[in-house]
């Protein structure tokens, strides 16, 4: 959702401003009762709910049917998975939880939430690594089986905290959640082992009780994920509808909730549920065909990259070519080789993949061939956090080649963003022949939103003229190819594809003489190549920077990438406590908008906000000679609306002091 | 009337305006001039050609060629030639390569080329040195080699490229020498009728840092003791008369040479270059003493059908489609649930 209304500022949406600022009050009114014994059902704005338990336990299953179940019912929504680079982590330890957070809301928000309303811990680690992020009066359900005095010390417990009153800021349910799965499950023939690994489906039907969730995509998804095992689809069919019964009939579930669509948050049309990752794959197709050229990814499976090459890998209808390569290396070799002949040749990866493939990069500088370049930023340096995610490599796509070697650098926003911003990369890289940066992060790949699905004539034309005869006549009146006679207008040298007769050429990563190609070490050549290079990016026709300043403001806040959600959230918060403050986002990093410079001199003060230690701030301050403030945090999580709204306020209190 | 002009390419439409600049009495000119001599032999349109090189005294190579070519980076050419016959199976795609550029920097996309067997033909230029760097150890050289880089002589045990290629699943491996032009030829005719990864190591010498590293094998006279020219469905004999020939060692499985008598000549070992199992081919390789070269096989170890990779990729786009239809893009990015929002 955040991604459609990106371009237009908070301020349309005035009944938004306040909408993430505390903790939803319950707009407590019963509904029309028809008869006493009914249970309460209360209307919420929006809800915060964070699934959390062990590796095995299935969170991210759990979580990704609530969002779908959340998404069709027509709430805006936005959600974190988080979980353990561990595959299994050792069972019922803190490192082993994995957690799922969504916020979803009758409005339009923009992150998934800074602190649970619910808890859903389905053991004690889970309650322990979670209750932290819970404010007081939050709910907690609790799997009450899982409490054994094992359990509890293996985290620390030295007594459990259902029976102490360590709990009692929080209104807590205890569930025992798999007893009631097992005892759900009698008839079928299962182990009482493959009975409890329904008890995922238990909780989710309890939740999907209490927030009036719709059944029917749940109950579709488990009979098509089990189809070639009915026995195993009609037990989690069973476990989810005893969750839902359970829920309905126990009275220690008092009270349902209902979230009212988020109908006036949505510009008309057709919508899905979208992550990151799935976004940008979906993108790369719809770049292919709008292009008219095969898509080609060479890749290596790297966390969190891997989903895009296993999602382009499942559409080979479409004339997707994936190549899982022997290495980073390899993969973005095979990418170029597929450039070279004429495909749309895309590289997945992550930051520890990028430094690999610099090299490559590099040499499709030289040869000037279009090749899109995914890095969808984690944790670092080195192995660093694989799961989690960081800004922290944007310095590494603008530099990280040996040699003057310019890359343009694009950066999607939101989940949903990363379709309309690969279609970006696509066009720069197919327009000016050029590698292209994408930085996507863990947050944005694996996150999701309401997307509202693109209709074809929305796309744009991406074609291309291939080379198709000689560009140059020599001094006896000869014809010639020069691959690298450039278009005056964008600096592009022809794309001559092999199979083309007349046209056969050489290219290489030996600098070569401007216009013939061939190689050439004369000096002057080398400056002109050098500066034509870093010309045809400098001049990328890029969008200006649009900025949101409804009260004339003195501060910008300036974000890239990913921070536009939490940074949205806590200019809407700031602005609804009748503070001035402007915010502008970077799409593009390389080049900057035209604009950039002239709105940077426009404000007294510029603070930057970012997942690293101030790698934006540190190109703005170097270009355009402004003080800009860094914002940083680098804990493998995305800011807080809360935590900035906080940092913001301090700055223009600093400001106006 | 009408007169049919035949469009065939000759070796002199193969070169390029551009100067050869490898040094004076370099094997390099050998192999070019093989390559462009038999080339038009294949009856391709010069423009469906390409050769793919990394980087070192042979990977200039793409310069010379008149056709579409790459020099790339060190030790990447198989990968990005890899992706270039992958998704375009209509051209015929060339891998130029030495031993530094194959076997050290590069030597892991060489091994999952050869796995994968991507329709590519690698020349490996082998003359046991480096040459563009000037003249350090290579992972061919013999040990204790003395270089700018190794004054006490090198302690690295070399690679065999043939043994290697076979272990990696190579389906054909052959070994030529830069101036046998009538062999190189034949080689490089295998090379290209093959389906799939063709490696062919070219010895060759390397006049300036490592001069004379095959003449054991070049010696009109030694040769004729040292070299072992395989043919496949022959029994493998060498030597004056061929007095000289292989026989399997039963005890433990080796090859080892033998001077043919009346008793043993039964015994010879035909060679066969389609043997489904790579054992003898492996023991073919390993005859060689890697210091003196006595007793080593040059021609084709190993050419057996394997399914081609790219022909593979492609059957299974076209399964796809045969299977869900042919892309549907509105289809597609609305797939899963969705809802409609209203005005």
């Amino acid at each position: 959702m955040a991604a459609s209304s990106a371009d237009t500022s908070a301020a349309d949406t005035p009944d938004a401003d306040t909408a993430e600022a505390d903790t939803p009050e319950a707009d407590t009114r019963d509904a029309d009762t028809p008869d006493a014994d009914a249970k309460d059902v209360r209307r919420l704005d929006r809800v915060v709910i964070r699934f959390a338990g062990d590796s095995g336990d299935g969170m991210q299953l759990t979580g990704d049917r609530f969002t779908s179940e959340t998404a069709s019912f027509g709430n805006d929504l936005s959600t974190l998975p988080n979980f353990p680079a561990e595959i299994r982590a050792p069972a019922g330890t803190l490192p082993g939880v994995s957690s799922f957070q969504l916020h979803f809301a009758d409005h339009d928000i923009l992150t998934p939430g800074d602190a649970p309303d619910v808890l859903v811990a389905m053991n004690p680690a889970a309650l322990k690594a979670n209750i932290g992020d819970l404010p007081r009066g939050a709910e907690i359900i609790v799997n009450t089986d899982e409490f054994t005095k094992r359990a509890l010390a293996k985290v620390g417990y030295a007594a459990s905290p259902l029976e102490d009153e360590s709990l009692e800021a929080y209104r807590v349910h205890p569930v025992p959640l798999t007893t009631l799965t097992v005892t759900a499950l009698k008839e079928f023939d299962l182990s009482r082992k493959e009975a409890e690994r329904s008890k995922n489906m238990f909780a989710l039907g309890l939740l999907s009780w209490m927030y009036h969730r719709p059944t029917e995509g749940t109950e579709k998804f488990l009979r098509s994920k089990f189809a070639k095992k009915p026995q195993i689809a009609e037990a989690n069919l069973a476990a989810f509808r005893a969750g839902w019964n359970f829920g309905e009939t126990t009275e220690d579930f008092a009270v349902s909730y209902e979230i009212a669509p988020a109908s006036s948050a949505f510009a008309p049309g057709l919508y899905r549920n979208i992550s990151g990752n799935l976004a940008l794959a979906y993108g790369l197709i719809a770049a292919s065909r709008q292009a008219d050229l095969p898509l080609f990814l060479g890749s290596y499976p790297i966390t969190p990259a891997s989903d895009i090459l296993h999602e382009l890998s499942r559409h080979k209808n479409f004339g997707v070519r994936t190549f899982q390569a022997e290495d980073e290396i390899a993969g973005i070799g095979a990418a170029l080789g597929a450039a070279f002949g004429g495909s749309l040749a895309v590289t997945t990866t992550s930051g520890p993949g990028v430094a690999l493939k610099s090299e490559t990069i590099g040499l499709a500088v030289s040869m000037e061939l279009p090749l899109v370049v995914v890095d969808i930023q984690r944790g670092g340096p080195s192995t660093g956090l694989p799961t989690k995610t960081e800004q922290a490599d944007l310095l590494q796509a603008m530099y990280g080649r040996n040699g003057e070697a310019p890359v343009p650098v694009i950066a999607p926003m939101t989940p949903g963003d990363c379709f309309d911003a690969v279609l970006e990369a696509a066009r720069i890289a197919l327009v000016y022949r050029t590698p292209v940066f994408v930085l996507s992060d863990g947050y944005l790949a694996n996150g999701s939103e309401p997307w509202r699905v693109r209709q074809l004539e929305e796309l744009p034309d991406l074609r291309v003229q291939f080379a198709t005869a000689p560009n140059h006549t020599t001094a006896d009146g000869g014809e010639e190819f020069w691959p690298y006679l450039r278009d005056p207008q964008t600096l592009a040298r022809p794309w001559a594809v092999p199979g083309t007769p007349g046209l056969e050429h050489r290219i290489g990563g030996i600098e070569k003489q401007d216009g013939t190609g061939n190689i050439s070490y004369a000096p002057a050549n080398h400056d002109l190549m050098v500066r034509t290079r870093q010309a045809k990016i400098d001049g990328i026709d890029v969008p200006d920077l649009s900025v949101d300043d409804p009260h004339d403001a003195r501060t910008l806040v300036l974000g890239w990438g990913s921070t536009y959600g939490p940074i949205t959230a806590a200019v809407r918060r700031l602005r609804a406590a009748g503070a001035s403050i402007a915010q502008a986002h970077l799409r593009h990093l390389n080049p900057f908008p035209r604009n950039l410079g002239t709105v940077l001199a426009g404000y007294d003060k510029v603070v930057v906000p970012e997942m690293n230690l101030g790698q934006l701030a540190t190109l703005i301050r170097a270009k355009y000679l402004v003080d800009a403030h860094s914002y940083n945090h680098v804990t493998g999580t995305p800011f807080t609306s809360g935590q900035l709204a906080d940092a913001l306020r301090e700055t223009l209190d600093d400001h106006h002091r | 009337m009408t007169t049919t002009v035949e469009l065939r390419l000759t070796a002199r439409d193969l070169k390029t305006d551009q100067e050869v600049r490898w040094c004076p009495g370099c094997g390099d000119y050998a192999i070019l001039a093989a390559v462009q001599g038999f080339l038009p032999e294949l009856g391709l349109a010069r423009e469906n050609i390409v050769f793919v090189s990394g980087i070192g005294c042979s990977s200039r190579f793409p310069y010379y060629m008149n056709t579409y070519g790459m020099h790339s980076i060190h030790g990447r050419a198989p990968a990005i030639a890899t992706g270039l016959a992958a998704s375009r199976r209509d051209l015929s795609v060339w891998v130029v390569t030495g031993d530094g550029d194959a076997l050290s920097i590069g030597g892991n996309h060489l091994i999952h080329a050869l796995r994968r067997n991507v329709n590519l033909k690698i020349l490996l230029f082998n003359n046991r040195i480096y040459g563009l760097t000037k003249g350090q150890y290579s992972p061919t050289s013999e040990t204790g080699k003395i270089t700018k880089s190794t004054p006490m002589g090198s302690l690295d045990a070399p690679f065999n490229p043939v043994s290697l290629a076979i272990g990696a699943e190579a389906s054909f491996v052959a070994r030529t020498i830069d101036s046998d032009r009538t062999h190189l030829t034949e080689v490089l005719r295998a090379a290209a009728a093959h389906p799939g990864t063709a490696l062919v190591e070219i010895y060759q010498n390397c006049n300036i840092f490592n001069d004379g590293a095959f003449d054991a094998l070049k010696d009109r006279h030694q040769a004729e003791n040292t070299l072992i020219r395989l043919h496949h469905g022959e029994p493998i004999r060498f030597g004056t008369d061929k007095t000289r020939g292989v026989v399997r060692d039963h005890t433990t499985g080796d090859l080892r040479v033998v001077t043919v008598t009346d008793d043993n000549e039964a015994d010879l070992v035909v060679h066969d270059a389609h043997a489904a199992s790579p054992t003898t081919a492996f023991a073919l390789s390993r005859l060689a003493d890697p210091d003196a070269l006595h007793h080593t096989p040059i021609g084709v170890f190993r050419a057996v059908e394997r399914p081609v990779y790219d022909t593979q990729m492609s059957d299974q786009l076209a399964e796809a489609v045969i299977r869900h239809g042919r892309g549907d893009l509105p289809g597609l990015l609305a797939s899963g649930d969705t809802w409609t929002v209203l005005p």
